[in-house]
């Protein structure tokens, strides 16, 4: 099995700022990982450093002994707000990632027809991503991705825009889907429930610069019923989540980095 | 129903009173030359009436020059229109997007674009052995730049996010080109064109007056130097339903080249 993350000796400075720390981090393969924080305590830059999106003051970071150099189909990158072309149909969307490798239309409609099914979106192939609401949006993300069959799946609060019931029928959803293709997953979040839901192992992160203070693995049995968020023993560790997270009073005034690098509010003007 | 019915007559109140304001000019037009006006600074004296423009509109609808003065135009306008965007597309992708090609290219398009294209007349003039391909440099030039702008700026404003994306998805250089930039830009490609087409029929108009034998324009001035003054109005009036058309057209086929881009709230 691939999709072995493993980090060495990471800094990585924006804007003359350190912005994350982290000396060495080991991702088995087909882990669901949960780098949960505050805002500002550099869980997207990580996450942006894996895509290859940002490239590391200094140390190593490698997906199965290959050093990362740049974006590649192989780690495959999910925003909070999709990024699906307007400008194409669903189909051809998640079709988009085969047609960049060169397979034939046929071939790679019918493999985009199969995971538009995984996701529950079978009918919506002619539409157009504007015609989805939020949740399904963020389906035909995941799918477009996964064509690929990347070793890793890196999520940048995938789910943190849409409404809380759509919120926890993705997680399941998320998944179900998971338990099919079993690529590790990289998944940031600032919500403690959705970290524990999901994760076979919850990564901490403290802010200035940014860095892993806990290591948690709920060790949940799978697959998980929705209303493990009121056992004693999840109740437990949110308690302990939220003594990690406590919130520092400067907490709000850290700039926000997104995954590009670029400060948060900057991006924001261009969400569609 | 009755809201339906209520907002159909309100419909055609309003068509009611446009068409009434056109009439209203048409009248006052009419009043002014048959009463022959002198308004001190401008004069009426000299300007056809409607009923003789009509006329001549007639006359000149059924003339066998009419198709000679079409077509001229049209295929001056069509070539250099078409080079206009063709040029102005590329380019603007390339400048929009690789910052070498911004260097290069843009402080010397920066320091010809302020000259109006009308003003390159004489020396496309001294340029081009034949006057029509003068003419065509000239609508050539008044349509570029606005094309070359829209473009640019509609590369810059491409969501940073979406190329993000691509490239993660395995796009490289060029394709990311064609999959995401050009689409990306398109809309702003299209508001360019159109802007481009009306100062391009604007240039052709001017151009042909100086250095023309055939097309409207020309056949406008001719008319002048003639003393057919209904003619001249015709000819106006010929360029305005042109300019019109042209228009409607890139409209049409930016609507069909984006059948993503659908007005605000027509979507379900």
């Amino acid at each position: 099995m691939s999709g072995h993350i493993s980090v060495q000796g990471l800094h990585i400075d924006l804007g003359g700022a350190p912005v994350l720390r982290q000396d060495a981090l080991d991702i088995a393969p087909g882990e669901f990982v949960c780098l949960l924080g505050p805002s500002g305590c550099g869980k997207s830059t990580l996450l942006g450093a894996l895509a290859g999106h940002l490239v590391p003051t200094a140390g190593k970071l490698t997906v199965d002994g290959q050093p990362i150099a740049g974006p590649h189909p192989e780690r495959g990158l999910v925003f909070q707000q999709h990024t699906l072309f307007p400008w194409k149909s669903v189909l051809a969307n998640v079709a988009f990632g085969l047609k960049m490798k060169g397979v034939p239309r046929a071939e790679r409609e019918r493999q985009a027809q199969e995971l538009l099914a995984l996701v529950g979106l079978e009918g919506f192939e002619r539409r157009y991503p504007r015609e989805l609401s939020g949740g399904m949006q963020q389906r035909v993300e995941i799918a477009r991705v996964l064509i690929n069959h990347p070793r890793v799946l890196l999520m940048d609060e995938p789910f943190g825009a849409l409404d809380a019931l759509t919120r926890v029928r993705m997680q399941q959803l998320l998944l179900d889907v998971w338990a099919r293709v079993r690529t590790t997953v990289v998944f940031v979040t600032h919500d403690i429930d959705e970290a524990l839901f999901l994760a076979d192992r919850v990564l901490v992160m403290g802010p200035r610069p940014g860095r892993v203070i806990e290591d948690l693995r709920p060790g949940f049995a799978r697959p998980r019923p929705a209303d493990l968020v009121t056992d004693p023993r999840f109740v437990a560790l949110k308690r302990h989540c939220l003594e990690l997270l406590h919130p520092h009073t400067e907490a709000a005034e850290r700039p926000r980095f997104t995954p590009l690098g670029a400060p948060v509010a900057a991006t924001l003007r261009f969400a569609i | 129903m009755a809201h339906s019915s209520s907002s159909s007559s309100a419909q055609a109140a309003h068509l009611a009173l446009r068409a009434a304001a056109v009439l209203g000019c048409l009248l006052l037009w009419h009043l002014l030359v048959v009463q022959r006006a002198n308004l001190g600074l401008v004069t009426f004296a000299n300007v056809p009436p409607p009923a003789e423009v009509l006329a001549s509109a007639r006359d000149f609808a059924l003339s066998p020059k009419l198709w000679p003065h079409l077509a001229s135009s049209l295929q001056r306008v069509g070539l250099g229109f078409g080079l206009a965007a063709v040029a102005g597309v590329l380019l603007g992708l390339l400048i929009g997007r690789l910052p070498w090609v911004r260097d290069v290219l843009l402080p010397p398009l920066e320091v010809a674009r302020p000259i109006p294209a009308v003003a390159w007349i004489p020396l496309a003039i001294l340029m081009f052995p034949s006057s029509e391909g003068s003419m065509v440099f000239i609508t050539f030039v008044g349509a570029l730049f606005p094309i070359l702008l829209s473009t640019i700026h509609g590369v810059e404003a491409v969501d940073p996010r979406l190329v993000a994306s691509a490239r993660s998805l395995g796009t490289r250089r060029w394709r990311l080109f064609a999959e995401v930039i050009a689409p990306g830009a398109l809309p702003s490609i299209v508001t360019g064109l159109s802007i481009g087409m009306g100062t391009c029929w604007f240039c052709l108009v001017t151009a042909e007056m100086i250095a023309g034998q055939y097309g409207i324009g020309y056949h406008t001035w001719e008319s002048y130097t003639l003393q057919n003054y209904a003619d001249i109005v015709v000819g106006m009036l010929l360029i305005g339903l042109l300019g019109m058309g042209s228009s409607a057209l890139i409209r049409a086929v930016g609507r069909w080249a984006m059948p993503w881009c659908r007005p605000q709230g027509a979507h379900a």
